[in-house]
């Protein structure tokens, strides 16, 4: 195995595409290291972005939180005025695996691996979350539902890094969250993940965004489901129809953390909940 | 396989080892640098019986690669007294019995000490929550919360 340090994304770039075999990606490596160890996945060559400038950075521009690729799950907690513009961010974030775990956790390598039960990537789509890619053509920007493709799989090509992620800035009325489901209360992979971002008006929901994790080959965006609680106060009769869209939009996995029937149902009971939340934090963000 | 010269501070000491790249950090302080008190449990970030700070923050250092040790300062348990004197955490988990076999404990140590520096005055419930990644198979973690509480009362007190 060869180990890089690229100063610049470019250089990334360049590494990962001349080079053949396995190439991976070295954030903060608590999946890198794990595959590594158990003999799952021993890259031939490993790129450790940690040295590229900026990297560690959370900037607050006018219209948007651009957080480095290498920023720790820790790192965004601490950050006062992030945590208060997307706690559904940071509660999902803040979620994986243990203190220690935290503090090499990115959200690059969190949605890079690629796994459906990811729990920061709801809450990412939930907030209508952006990409910077960049590659041997140069950089591009895509949706952060546009990544994952399959479970292990992104839509990265070859010699191509994730090198930022975009947040909106929060205007006033808006509110975000995220739950899952596991069978313990710590250190335990989602059975169901769910995120819900919205913004209200006169306590009428105008904008929403619906997104589940962990019950389908990559997570997902539920339009449907946030149709149903667009127009309303969410009133119970709106609660059960996003419940109801969120389970039929299920395609889960049979495992000994949950059956198909378990997971579809808590898919919807989630939904609820966190819509819930999402609401309050709206109201109370004036 | 090419080896990899490292220049390293542990427990404020300039260190340098060459290692492999594949190698963990933890395989580093064991074997190149002799430091056993980091233990082994699982080697994939669910026990934390490895647990060390790399510049303040606590992690497991086997899920960090030798190599990303380079200029960076670590702190492992030996470097928690301060030569016969035990620091207050270690004198608490004497007092309280609160290890038996013992693996569990620097990890423990070396997070309890990380959590009390950041926040001196944690709750129960805190205590626990942060340590949810430190594994202990033999106290039941009741004696480890409170030699925890009592070494922050302590400490809390004598400040
Ligand atoms: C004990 C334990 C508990 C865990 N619990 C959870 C949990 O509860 N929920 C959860 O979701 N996850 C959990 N995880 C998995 C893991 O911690 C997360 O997925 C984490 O966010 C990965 O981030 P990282 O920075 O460590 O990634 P790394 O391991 O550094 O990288 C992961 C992948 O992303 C790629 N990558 C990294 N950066 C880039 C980039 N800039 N461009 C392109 N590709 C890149 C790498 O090639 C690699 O394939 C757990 C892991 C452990 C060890
Ligand atoms: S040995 Fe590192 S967490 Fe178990
Ligand atoms: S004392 Fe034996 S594992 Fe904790």
């Amino acid at each position: 195995m060869e180990y890089h340090k690229p100063g610049s994304f470019e250089e990334a770039t360049e590494l990962a595409n001349k080079n053949a075999g396995i190439i991976r990606f070295l954030a903060g490596g608590t999946d890198v290291l794990v595959q590594l160890r158990s003999d799952i996945i021993t890259p031939d060559v490993l790129i450790d972005m940690k040295y590229i400038n900026g990297v560690k950075d959370i900037i607050e521009n006018d219209d948007e939180w651009q957080i480095g690729v290498a920023v720790s799950g820790a790192e965004m907690s601490e950050h006062e005025k992030l945590a208060q513009e997307w706690p559904g961010i940071i509660e999902a974030m803040d979620l994986i695996g243990s203190t220690q775990v935290q503090g090499r956790a990115t959200l690059a390598g969190n949605l890079c691996n690629g796994s459906p039960a990811a729990d920061s990537v709801p809450s990412l789509i939930a907030a209508a979350a952006q990409v910077s890619i960049t590659g041997p053509k140069g950089v591009r920007k895509i949706n952060v539902e546009d990544v994952p493709i399959g479970p292990g799989k992104t839509s990265l090509k070859k010699g191509e890094v994730l090198s930022a992620i975009h947040l909106p800035k929060r205007t006033n009325n808006q509110g975000d969250a995220y739950l899952r489901f596991i069978p313990r209360t710590e250190m335990d992979i989602a059975v169901v993940g769910c995120a819900v971002s919205l913004e209200i008006k006169n306590e009428i929901i105008i904008k929403a965004r619906v997104s589940l994790g962990a019950v389908a080959p990559t997570a997902l965006l539920l339009e449907n489901a946030a149709e149903k609680i667009i127009g309303s106060k969410l009133e119970n009769k709106a609660l059960e129809h996003l419940a109801e869209e969120a389970s039929k939009a299920c395609n889960p996995i049979n495992d000994k953390r949950g059956t198909i029937e378990f997971r579809t149902h808590v898919a919807g009971v989630l939904a609820k909940r966190t819509a819930k939340i999402a609401y309050d934090r709206a109201r109370e963000n004036k | 396989m090419n080896k990899i010269h490292v220049n390293t501070s542990v427990n404020g000491d300039n260190l340098e080892f060459l290692c492999d790249p594949r190698e963990t950090l933890l395989d580093a302080l064991r074997d190149r640098l002799n430091l056993t008190g980091a233990k082994e449990g699982c080697g994939t970030g669910d026990c934390g019986a490895c647990s060390v700070t790399l510049d303040d923050r606590l992690v497991c250092s086997c899920l960090v690669l030798g190599v990303e040790a380079e200029g960076k300062s670590i702190g492992t348990v030996e470097g928690i007294a301060e030569g016969e004197n035990l620091h207050p955490l270690q004198q608490k988990f004497i007092e309280h019995a609160a290890l038996q076999c013992g693996i569990c404990t620097p990890g423990i140590l070396v997070a309890t000490k990380a959590l009390l520096e950041k926040n001196p005055d944690p709750t129960e419930t805190e205590v626990r929550y942060w340590l949810a990644g430190n594994l202990c198979r033999c106290t039941g973690y009741d004696k480890i919360i409170k030699a925890v509480m009592d070494t922050a009362r302590d400490l809390r007190e004598a400040s």
